[in-house]
């Protein structure tokens, strides 16, 4: 090994130490009296003395060491972890990475730090007072009950989604009201005359519960009540018990351990779920000869091939989720600055570290998340003096969390700050002309303009955000992860913005369909409901493509005629209605195929700027599908009447 | 999907170009050797709505999903359907700067040969109604005259055979 090699290994080194302890220092920040972090900085610390010494990076050395003795103190005792004790070292770990970098760092601001951290040290040592001992939280029972209104449904409301959320907090038992379901001749199938009753322990506080109603909040009776421990829960209750098993994975950062991981290239990975994939194809190839085969041998071999494709691809699509606390790692370190620039005080919370999410999704998330926080910090915290008149306390808490609801991850995004304000946003808005002034808008409208390009509401322009190009931005990029976004601000709570994310982006649930000769694959989240156009519609529909379903107008597509495939229409075609935020629009199809579990593959550039599609996938026959770009086809007809596609030639 | 396998060896050098030989509505095209990835009878294809008519489909490729492209269309070549002699030509190649697999329609293909750097000329600026900067070079070989395209224009073009 050469020594450049050397060096080069010990700069990587180095660059995950000093991680470590920025990451050990922040949490200390807010556990200061959590030995274990003590420890943890400690040893980061001495490793990267004692490998500096060795590399010959003898300034870092002796830097690191004065940090390290400083730190010995507080492992044994002598001296509390103060914030101010952190903040020292933090500081110090910039000059050390400037060191292990080979930067050029001038002595003099090595020594001012150490003097800096020595004197943190000393008057720590002379206050001794005890540092505030971890608060021990104890899971509460809570007993909720709630009903939503009738139309939520076909307002685009889940109830499954918020029942997955509630048992993310904890043990769950739920039972389902069904005294208020009407006759079976008066019962209307798309309205929710549904109650649920859940019994729900969990050590999160109330306004975690709250917040899984927050969206629909106007719409719904709720109830919630703590049980304490000598009151026993209803006795109708414990029929449906979720096994501890199934639950999402709690807040407990600590499980994931970076030192026990292998590095590998993404793109080997990519590579290997390419191979996966094909195998998957083929194995459904062969199964298909199998079965026409009267082979016993052949047809065992063919299930048993059958089981290991699947369980190789679900542990592929394993291998490639990693765990948020390292995306939100980073953030700490953002907050700690923005606090800095923005003379704000700022906490940093973040719940859920350990929820896993497929990579890619994971680094493209960084970005709309980084404006996310900056927006909170700078539109959403008051200064102190402006929260202390408000009667909230001086430090602005910024939530970051994160959980598994089924075959989602929400993230959310929260500030005990200012909140939106209305009456700037509209006026914004009507500057821009966004819209009319006499234009008559929900509260939910008023805030979703906030997304709209070039809208800003920061009065000043100021470094961090307010640049006017935002927050469509953010919404452009989640929806390009096939999420979506939503922004809450109850009045004095602050704003939040909530993420919902699909697990992986490799794989989503598609419905099958057929144009003409070809087949679709239609997103299945996007899928409302499926219809079938009568020769009647069909014929009143000539002139205009609209279409009425349960007395709400909506536009609908004729994929044959967008799609020029030149073919008469069967006569009896479907329409699947797909939904795009709040627009919905018709999709005029041959016939419907069935679900099909798809495998995303990215289209090449010829064919990338179409906008009608956002990929395509193989078939169990290896032929290919296009998935149709739902927001892009809902976009185009709800906005603006679309030209059909038109070769380019 | 069937592959025909073709033993493709890159040494160049003296020889000159080595070159994958084909026809496209009866005049011999060749691309370099080395780009070639492997030769397909045709299979299924997707046809791609709203695509431009050069790179109107995609095929399944070994699990990759690729465009198919038509030179016969950059060179206002007529574009017959398939025979049994047709085939797809799958090659690597970089379009807008991210190196990608393609495949190109050819109605038949013929030989891996090589073709001396004497043989081969700059495309005259006359006497073909071809856009010019398409075709990389000319060569001659028994009175036959066989189009190297470039390739990189035509793609960074879509393949648009007039000039506009």
């Amino acid at each position: 090994m050469s020594a450049d090699e050397g060096i080069g290994i010990f700069r990587v080194e180095a660059q995950e130490l000093l991680e470590q302890i920025e990451q050990g220092l922040l949490d200390l920040a807010h556990n200061p009296g959590e030995k274990e972090l003590v420890a943890t900085v400690f040893r980061a610390l001495h490793t990267l003395k004692g490998s500096g010494a060795m590399f010959g990076f003898d300034a870092l050395a002796a830097f690191t060491h004065h940090c390290e003795t400083a730190f010995d103190r507080v492992r044994k005792g002598e001296v509390p972890a103060t914030r101010e004790l952190v903040t020292a070292v933090l500081n110090a770990m910039d000059h050390m990475r400037a060191l292990a970098e080979g930067r050029a760092a001038a002595a003099t601001e090595g020594e001012r730090l150490l003097a800096a951290l020595e004197l943190v040290v000393g008057s720590a040592a002379a206050g001794a007072g005890a540092p505030m001992p971890p608060v021990p939280i104890t899971p509460t029972r809570w007993h909720l009950r709630f009903t939503l209104g009738p139309d939520v449904l076909v307002n685009g409301t889940r109830p499954l989604p918020m029942l997955d959320e509630l048992r993310a907090l904890g043990p769950c038992e739920i039972k389902i009201i069904t005294d208020h379901i009407p006759p079976l001749n008066e019962l209307i199938p798309t309205e929710c005359h549904l109650g649920w009753d859940v019994l729900l322990t969990t050590d999160q506080p109330r306004a975690a519960i709250e917040e899984v109603f927050m969206f629909v909040m106007d719409d719904m009776t709720l109830a919630i009540e703590a049980l304490t421990a000598d009151t026993a829960g209803p006795a109708v209750l414990a029929q449906t018990q979720v096994p501890e098993a199934e639950l999402a994975p709690g807040g407990d950062a600590k499980a994931w351990r970076p030192d026990a991981s292998v590095r590998v290239p993404a793109m080997r990975l990519d590579e290997l779920m390419d191979r996966v994939g094909e195998l998957v194809i083929a194995q459904s190839r062969l199964k298909q000869i199998a079965s026409a085969s009267i082979d016993m041998n052949l047809r065992s071999v063919a299930e048993e091939i059958e089981h290991l494709a699947s369980e190789l691809r679900d542990s592929m699509m394993s291998v490639r989720m990693v765990p948020v606390v390292q995306l939100f790692g980073r953030f700490r370190r953002l907050i700690h600055d923005l606090a800095r620039e923005t003379g704000k005080e700022i906490e940093l919370v973040t719940e859920g570290e350990s929820t896993e999410l497929d990579k890619t999704v994971i680094e493209r998330l960084a970005d709309p998340l980084v404006h996310l926080i900056r927006n909170a910090a700078d539109h959403g915290l008051e200064l102190p003096q402006e929260r202390h008149a408000a009667g909230k306390p001086g430090l602005g808490r910024i939530t970051l969390s994160a959980r598994q609801a089924g075959a989602e991850v929400v993230i959310t995004v929260r500030d005990d700050g200012r909140g939106v304000n209305r009456a700037r946003v509209r006026a914004k808005a009507e500057e821009n002309g966004l819209i009319a002034p006499t234009a008559v808008l929900s509260d939910q409208e008023l805030l979703q303009m906030v997304f709209q390009p070039g809208f800003s509401t920061a009065a000043t322009v100021t470094n961090l955000s307010g640049r006017g190009v935002g927050m469509d931005v953010v919404k452009r990029t989640i929806e390009g992860l096939r999420g979506t976004l939503e922004l809450a601000s109850p009045p004095g709570e602050g704003s939040v913005v909530r993420l919902r994310i699909p697990l992986t982006l490799a794989i989503i649930d598609g419905l099958l369909v057929r144009v003409g000769m070809a087949r679709y694959v239609i997103p299945l989240s996007a899928v409302e409901e499926c219809l079938e156009l009568s020769a009647e519609q069909d014929q009143r529909s000539a002139g205009r493509s609209l279409l009425t379903i349960r007395g709400q107008l909506v536009p609908f597509i004729r994929l044959h005629d967008m799609f020029r495939t030149g073919l008469a229409p069967d006569r009896y075609q479907k329409i699947v209605v797909i939904s795009s935020g709040a627009d919905r629009v018709g999709l005029v199809v041959d016939q419907i195929l069935g679900d099909h579990q798809t495998v995303i593959k990215p289209l090449s550039p010829f064919h990338a700027e179409l906008g009608a599609f956002s990929g395509a996938t193989i078939l169990g026959d290896g032929s290919v599908a296009l998935i149709l770009d739902v927001g892009a086809l809902v976009a185009a007809e709800t906005h603006q009447h679309p030209a059909p596609l038109r070769a380019v030639s | 999907m069937q592959a025909q396998s073709i033993t493709v060896s890159a040494t160049g050098g003296d020889d000159g170009l080595e070159v994958l030989t084909f026809d496209l509505a009866g005049e011999t095209f060749a691309l370099e050797a080395v780009l070639v990835r492997e030769v397909l009878d045709r299979s299924p294809e997707t046809y791609v709505p709203g695509a431009p008519s050069f790179a109107d489909a995609v095929i399944n490729f070994r699990g990759r999903i690729i465009p198919l492209a038509d030179l016969r269309l950059a060179f206002g070549l007529t574009t017959s359907g398939s025979s049994a002699d047709s085939r797809v030509i799958v090659i690597e190649f970089e379009i807008d700067g991210e190196a990608a697999l393609l495949g190109l329609r050819a109605d038949k293909v013929y030989e891996v040969t090589a073709i001396p750097d004497a043989a081969t000329e700059a495309a005259p600026r006359l006497g073909t109604h071809w856009r010019p900067d398409f075709i990389r070079r000319l060569a001659k070989r028994n009175d036959d005259i066989i189009v190297l395209p470039d390739l990189a224009a035509i793609f960074a073009a879509r393949g648009r055979a007039a000039l506009s």
